[in-house]
């Protein structure tokens, strides 16, 4: 009989501890499919965060590291100089480890264009401490730290990573993409093998936002929460291609 | 010669550390136990800067000389803050031309070598402290020929090479007074 | 004349670290140990290293971390201030039992302190330096030689150990020029079969991690941890020990404060005092049977250092309270002169004889 679908190889034949409805499941996945079909697992070296994807160590079938928090670029940055040639590196980070208290290895290995692979977690929330204000809650969210809702004048605005890094000249490539639709899965799936693709051509930091959803700490159904996505997030957070160097520069020339 | 504890001092972009380095190095060349401490700060350029060097015949225990034999002084505020800590019986030996005033200790031996005239007269550019150098080996009846080439080779870069000549002539001047 | 050359103690880190194939240096500028970066950032390229200033020093410890999951030979340097900033970095290798070599050239603290040679961060150093319980092995050199010598062996003591190796300097030892010899051995790194290096699809992955949230597995990793730290401690302590067969008086003191003592010992045997001194060189493990040895005929001891007296407490339990324990010291930068610790000598002998 022929199979139709089955595991990725690259996903570990475990169950996840991730809640119902949460996101983590799908792009766990994709990064795994994108790893097999690129036939890469052997030379893969995952980075896991600090956060709810802290144990991805257990899920990826390729080595993994476990960083400290914020810290996952700068430890992937030394898994890829250690052997640049036989090292596919990346990274896999919740919005409070890359943007907040990672946000200078971030930013850093962006601006050294370290040629690594970036999959960033934004879902607007602390997830693992149990709902707290992340760097890219909205305004007026409500979470355990805002409990009246984010209020700029004493907690800023949330941070558009992809903006912001689009404004160094470092990076080869940054696309925010989300995971909410089945047509958007497969926007998702492009980007993210782009993003490895680009790491085995050698062309540089590559980083693919993943705009998530946490029903359990934004207190709704998986359904609402993949609404609230379409309705309360993409507006503030455009999907889109925000830096494409190879491709600029095709069309330059 | 048991062991030489020597203080160089003067302001940044003189060679005091130079002088020092030539100075451990040539000890180190005749099989001497040697140390070579700088003072070490913010005063990149035009501040002081002063080198601590002992060339001993036994290991050097503390590579620190609060209380040095020689002072080398190419300075007044050098002069004026190390001339009191000389051990009694040492030696000073002193830029005249930038150090107006004399030595008020009278148990130890002074040298005034106006050394930066003496390096301008010569076209000598800034070597006065190879000229004091010189006068420096003179005095510890330690200046031979021999060794000034082979130490002069070990703290001159090869990409410098051409600054060993004028060197060798500073410091000769220095010996010959 | 001898094939030795002049070098500074920060230059001869440097090349120690090449000679024992570290070809990777992540590190941050702060005096005064910028040398052995400026050293690396020169020669790391034309021997296919990688030398890279990080944007931080918390960066800096976690590229260490990358490159020492990867199983290569890795090292940073700081000095005192940054090494508080990696301390997180030193609890996680600590905690994933990863091999790396980190250097402290001390300076006078707390806080941003002064850039003079400081022995403040004994306590940090031996004590781990981070969160939770774990031990570095900590390295005192108290020469330039040391420098270069005790960086090859501490990268080999990482390695069989699986643990970090400090290097535990002050601005002295860092700047401070003397004839050095670079002929030194080097065993190979051993075989390292949990590095994260790729599968192959040969073998299951490998997991590098510190993080255990069953209290019972964790404790087991912690009693292991511990147990393998028994083993160094029996097998890897190193000191010297200078006059102590006799004396009366014994100090303790490392580094800079070492060599300045060794001055005092001397002058005060010409006056006829029986003074000794033992010179801790690994600070952990502490070599306590010398001194456990010299409380049997010493009258007392003094530890010489230059902070407000932090290894005098691990004299005084390595000694068992048998012999009275005295500090002398300077701090914020300062060194005490040979003529103080000689003065402090005289005083416990009650005189000179």
């Amino acid at each position: 009989m022929a199979v139709v679908f089955d595991k990725p190889h690259a996903l570990c034949d475990v169950p996840l501890h991730y809640c119902p409805g949460c996101t983590h499941g799908i792009v766990h996945r994709l990064v795994a499919e994108v790893i097999d079909e690129l036939g890469i697992e052997g030379k893969t070296i995952g980075i896991a965060p600090v956060g709810c994807s802290v144990m991805a160590y257990n899920y990826f079938n390729c080595d993994m590291i476990e960083a400290a928090h914020g810290r996952a670029p700068a430890v992937a940055t030394g898994v890829k100089r250690a052997d640049p040639e036989n090292h596919i590196v990346f990274t896999y980070q919740g919005d409070g480890d890359l943007a907040s208290i990672g946000m200078a290895e971030t930013v850093h290995a962006a601006a050294r264009n370290e040629n690594i692979t970036v999959i960033f977690i934004n879902n607007a929330i602390y997830g693992m401490t149990g709902g707290q204000m992340a760097p890219t809650s909205l305004v007026g969210q409500v979470t355990q730290t805002s409990p009246y809702g984010r209020d700029p004048k004493a907690c800023g605005y949330p941070i558009k990573v992809c903006e912001m890094l689009s404004e160094l000249v470092g990076p080869e490539y940054l696309e925010r993409v989300t995971v909410n639709s089945v047509k958007n899965i497969r926007t998702a799936k492009k980007a993210i093998k782009k993003a490895f693709q680009n790491q085995i051509d050698g062309k540089g930091f590559s980083l693919v936002e993943v705009v998530s959803s946490c029903p359990t700490n934004w207190g709704m159904t998986p359904k609402q929460a993949l609404d609230w996505i379409d309705s309360d997030m993409l507006p503030y957070y455009p999907l889109g291609v925000y830096k494409d160097r190879s491709a600029e520069q095709k069309e330059a020339e | 010669m048991s062991a030489k504890n020597m203080l160089f001092s003067g302001f940044g972009g003189q060679g005091i550390l130079f002088a020092g380095k030539f100075i451990a190095y040539k000890g180190l060349i005749e099989d001497k136990q040697v140390s070579w401490l700088p003072s070490y700060g913010p005063e990149m350029r035009g501040g002081t800067a002063s080198c601590s060097v002992i060339v001993s015949d036994t290991p050097v225990g503390s590579p620190i000389v609060s209380n040095p034999d020689i002072l080398v002084a190419m300075n007044l505020p050098s002069l004026d803050r190390f001339e009191d800590a000389v051990v009694p019986g040492g030696m000073i030996i002193a830029d005249s031309t930038l150090i107006e005033r004399k030595v008020k200790r009278d148990d130890v031996t002074v040298f005034y070598v106006p050394a930066t005239q003496m390096a301008s007269d010569n076209k000598l550019g800034n070597l006065a402290n190879m000229i004091i150098v010189g006068k420096l080996l003179k005095e510890i009846g330690d200046y031979t020929e021999d060794g000034l080439n082979a130490a002069l080779d070990k703290v001159i870069s090869a990409r410098h090479a051409d600054m060993k000549e004028v060197n060798l002539k500073a410091i000769k001047l220095g010996a010959e007074l | 004349m001898s094939d030795k050359i002049l070098m500074k103690g920060n230059e001869a880190i440097a090349e120690a670290a090449i000679i024992a194939g570290c070809r990777h240096y992540f590190g941050y500028p702060i005096t005064p140990q910028t040398e052995i970066a400026a050293y690396m950032a020169k020669k790391m390229p034309k021997i296919g290293g990688t030398f890279l200033q990080a944007e931080s020093e918390i960066a800096a410890i976690n590229m260490v971390y990358g490159v020492a999951s990867a199983g290569k030979r890795v090292m940073t340097s700081s000095s005192s201030p940054g090494v508080s900033l990696k301390g997180e970095g030193l609890s996680y290798l600590a905690g994933s039992d990863l091999p790396s070599l980190i250097v402290n050239v001390q300076r006078g603290g707390p806080g941003l302190g002064g850039i003079q040679p400081s022995q403040s961060d004994y306590f940090q150093s031996t004590r781990g330096g981070g969160h939770g319980d774990y031990h570095m092995i900590v390295l005192a050199p108290a020469s330039v030689q040391e420098m270069a010598e005790l960086t090859v062996k501490g990268f080999e003591l990482a390695d069989t150990y699986r643990m970090t190796s400090m290097i535990l300097a002050d601005g002295t030892m860092g700047q401070m020029m003397e004839p050095v010899s670079l002929d030194i051995d080097v065993k190979p790194a051993p075989e390292k079969p949990w590095a994260t290096t790729g599968t192959q699809m040969a073998r299951e992955h490998n997991i590098v991690n510190s993080l255990s949230l069953v209290p019972e597995e964790l404790e087991e990793l912690n009693f292991k941890r511990y147990d393998r730290y028994k083993v160094i401690e029996e097998n890897e302590t190193m000191f010297e020990e200078y006059k102590v067969e006799d004396a009366d008086i014994v100090l303790a003191a490392f580094g800079i404060a070492a060599r300045v003592s060794k001055n005092a010992v001397d002058e005060a045997r010409k006056m006829g005092i029986k003074a000794g001194l033992i010179r801790p060189i690994t600070l952990w493990p502490f070599p306590k049977a010398p001194f456990k040895a010299a409380a049997e005929h010493a009258k007392a001891f003094i530890s010489v250092e230059l902070n407000m007296g932090q290894m005098i407490e691990d004299v005084i339990l390595a000694t068992e309270s048998k012999c009275p324990v005295t500090l002398c010291n300077r701090a914020g930068g300062m060194i005490p002169d040979p003529k103080q610790v000689l003065n402090s000598i005289i005083e416990i002998n009650g005189g000179a004889k």
